[in-house]
């Protein structure tokens, strides 16, 4: 393995859990904290919009992070030969 | 069979389960002990961690918070959930990678620095305690209300129980335990809510049920949204709306991500990843954990909301004689308390409260037959206490549900508390026979001797987690401001930059994890314990409360750590080794390159 491939894979890594948790901090703090009230405005089933994410919608995204970047990570550990053996 | 007797047979039967387990899973070495031989699966891990994760609080009296404060309690929700992102991309996989047994281990080797491992022992030690002996109480509580004995034997009781498996077993006992608790802990609450559910709205997922319509009492479709329906109720009594909040958005958001870093810095978190097989493992189990979190997380809130909506058209301007049967048992058992204001004989509710203080009931009963209190009322119009925790303790009895279900409500609570309670238990332990004497204080003890001073300070830590679950100190009730404000302001941050920068050396963590720590400290103790009449929004820094005040010690831990490292010497070569090592996966690749 070579510093250059090390580092490739570090600068991967860091692409892919910038990306998520922009999307973590926007389905939290976003839409459930600071645009709560202008989204409460939209209904969402019987949910007010703001709400729904701030009680459910949000922890339905942290998973789905989750699944990504496990999934991601294990592709983008074969893909530079660091994966464990 | 009388509900009691279920209760004894349900709760005797989980405790034999774990008691069996304890004994199949007894370790004879410290890497079983610690981390229990590092080959736990993930999914079982998974499973391990939301026990752990979840306690008495969030079982018992979670759904509660929630029904009494409605958007406001979003806060424990996102906060409680969205640190396992963090952990599952920031933490988890390159601590696996790193391979020890503690979180001062890392924190130890990562900066070089004795001075730092002492930091981080304390730390781990204060905060802790002070969740466990919450546990404790709470292990207490939930035997008080289900088997009618005294908290302090219900203490016990739990005590002796952890103490079979955690040092017979050590995190191996622990592991298979906390799985079997789970699966106890996760049924008790989902057989109510889905009955609750079906009950109130026709839907069988308390998720869809949430945000659905209420059936009539013939069971039509009465074409009204829960939600609205509440936020409705709530107004008409004089709260705010149960949608929107009362909090500010500044300290909802501090609040938030104190406990979402708080999470994922909390070291009986983190070093539940320590115990699976490899790297990979240790992403995928903290999506496991999240999962299995989330159907806790997700049900409370359609709990708390079934729960209120019911509570109020039950209870509200209805006459006391004519109030069900689990009104008269809860205020039996010191939950609910009456007192009728008006002398109408009926149950008026109110935003306020209807006396001051806490039920003091007088021993004798009024005209109605209603408990007499001493308390002196309030002049608002409200007559009726309620305790949060009925919500979820007296749900089985609201829903109708048949005397098993009650029955496992209480074993679910017992589990809560008692998984939660071990996994500190065991942190505890090795922070004193790991960090502090094998690392510093005798570092040439033997395996035998380093795995019996585990196993003693096991019993010490159970010991003193009894002791104060007996006669709680005022700390124990803050475990929300300092635990997770304490773990975000100092281990979140250094752990963060131990793995992601560099160029961080001993001085910078030392200085930052004592600024986070020191000041976050000192703010809770002033408005909680120094001067609790100041805690108010206008005296608070940025209005930020003592519950958020975490995150702001943990942005003065990176600021100063940042600074201080730049004014000092870079760490030595071999450390950098070590993080770029951490940094990939692949084991006896790291080698290779230098």
């Amino acid at each position: 393995m070579t510093g250059k491939n090390r580092q490739d894979y570090w600068k991967a890594n860091m692409r892919l859990i910038a990306t998520l948790l922009v999307i973590w901090f926007i389905a939290s703090y976003g839409f459930g904290v600071l645009l709560v009230e202008p989204l409460n405005a939209i209904h969402f089933f019987g949910f007010k919009l703001g709400f729904w994410f701030a009680q459910q919608g949000s922890i339905y995204v942290f998973l789905a992070l989750i699944v990504v970047y496990a999934w991601s990570m294990n592709r983008l550990d074969r893909g530079h030969d660091v994966e464990e053996q | 069979m009388d509900v009691q007797l279920l209760t004894y047979l349900f709760v005797g039967a989980s405790f034999v389960l774990y008691i069996g387990i304890a004994i199949w899973s007894r370790v004879g070495s410290t890497k079983e002990f610690y981390v229990a031989g590092g080959g736990v699966s993930p999914v079982a891990n998974g499973a391990a961690t939301a026990a752990d994760w979840m306690s008495a609080a969030s079982f018992i009296s979670m759904a509660g918070i929630i029904a009494y404060s409605g958007y406001d309690a979003s806060v424990y929700l996102m906060g409680w959930t969205g640190g396992y992102v963090l952990l599952a991309m920031l933490l988890a996989p390159y601590l696996r990678k790193f391979g020890k047994f503690t979180v001062p281990d890392f924190i130890g080797d990562r900066y070089y620095s004795n001075v730092a491992r002492t930091v981080a022992v304390i730390c781990v030690i204060f905060v802790s305690f002070t969740y466990v002996a919450g546990q404790m109480r709470g292990t207490g509580i939930v035997f008080a209300r289900f088997l009618e004995v005294d908290v302090d034997v219900g203490v016990v009781i739990g005590m002796v129980i952890v103490f079979f498996y955690a040092v017979l077993g050590g995190m191996k006992g622990i592991t298979y335990t906390q799985v079997a608790q789970y699966c106890v802990l996760i049924f008790a609450f989902t057989v109510p809510a889905i009955f609750l559910s079906i009950m109130m709205t026709g839907h069988v997922l308390p998720q869809t049920g949430f945000g659905a319509t209420l059936l009539d009492a013939a069971g039509n479709d009465s074409g009204v949204y829960l939600l609205e329906r509440l936020d409705q109720l709530v107004t008409d009594l004089g709260f705010s709306e149960y949608t929107s909040g009362t909090k500010s958005t500044i300290d909802v958001f501090f609040i938030t991500a104190a406990l979402m870093c708080g999470t994922a810095g909390l070291p009986h978190v983190i070093v539940r990843f320590f115990t699976v097989p490899r790297v990979r493992d240790a992403r995928v189990s903290a999506g496991w954990a999240l999962f299995f979190i989330a159907i806790l997380y997700t049900s409370a809130p359609a709990v708390g909301a079934f729960a209120r909506v019911n509570l109020i058209e039950t209870v509200n301007d209805t006459a006391y004689e004519a109030l069900p049967e689990w009104f008269h048992n809860w205020e039996n058992s010191g939950l609910i308390a009456w007192t009728d204001k008006n002398g109408d004989g009926e149950v008026q509710m109110s935003a306020g409260d209807p006396f001051a203080g806490t039920p003091a009931y007088t021993g004798e009963r009024g005209p109605h037959g209603e408990r007499l209190l001493s308390n002196p009322p309030t002049d608002n119009p409200g007559e009726v206490y309620i305790d949060r925790d009925i919500i979820v303790l007296a749900n089985p009895e609201i829903g109708n549900l048949p005397a098993w279900v009650v029955a496992l409500v209480a074993a679910g609570g017992v589990a809560a508390a008692l998984s939660t309670a071990a996994g500190l238990l065991l942190v505890i332990s090795s922070a004193i026979s790991h960090d502090l004497l094998k690392k510093q204080l005798k570092p040439d003890i033997s395996e035998r001797g380093e795995l019996l001073a585990a196993r003693i300070s096991a019993a010490v830590a159970i010991v003193i987690a009894g002791y104060f679950g007996i006669n709680p100190p005022g700390f124990v009730a803050q475990v929300v401001a300092f635990a997770f404000g304490l773990a975000a302001s100092s281990f979140f941050p250094v752990i963060l930059m131990g793995i992601f920068y560099k160029r961080m050396n001993k001085e910078g963590a030392i200085a930052g994890m004592l600024v986070g720590l020191i000041f976050t400290f000192s703010y809770i103790v002033y408005f909680k314990f120094i001067a609790p009449e100041m805690s108010t929004p206008e005296h608070w820094w940025f209005g930020v409360s003592p519950e958020g005040i975490g995150t702001l010690g943990m942005i003065f831990n990176f600021v100063v750590a940042l600074v201080v490292s730049r004014l000092t010497a870079p760490p030595p070569e071999s450390i950098q080794h070590i993080v770029e090592d951490i940094r990939v996966p692949r084991g006896a690749g790291g080698a290779v390159d230098h």
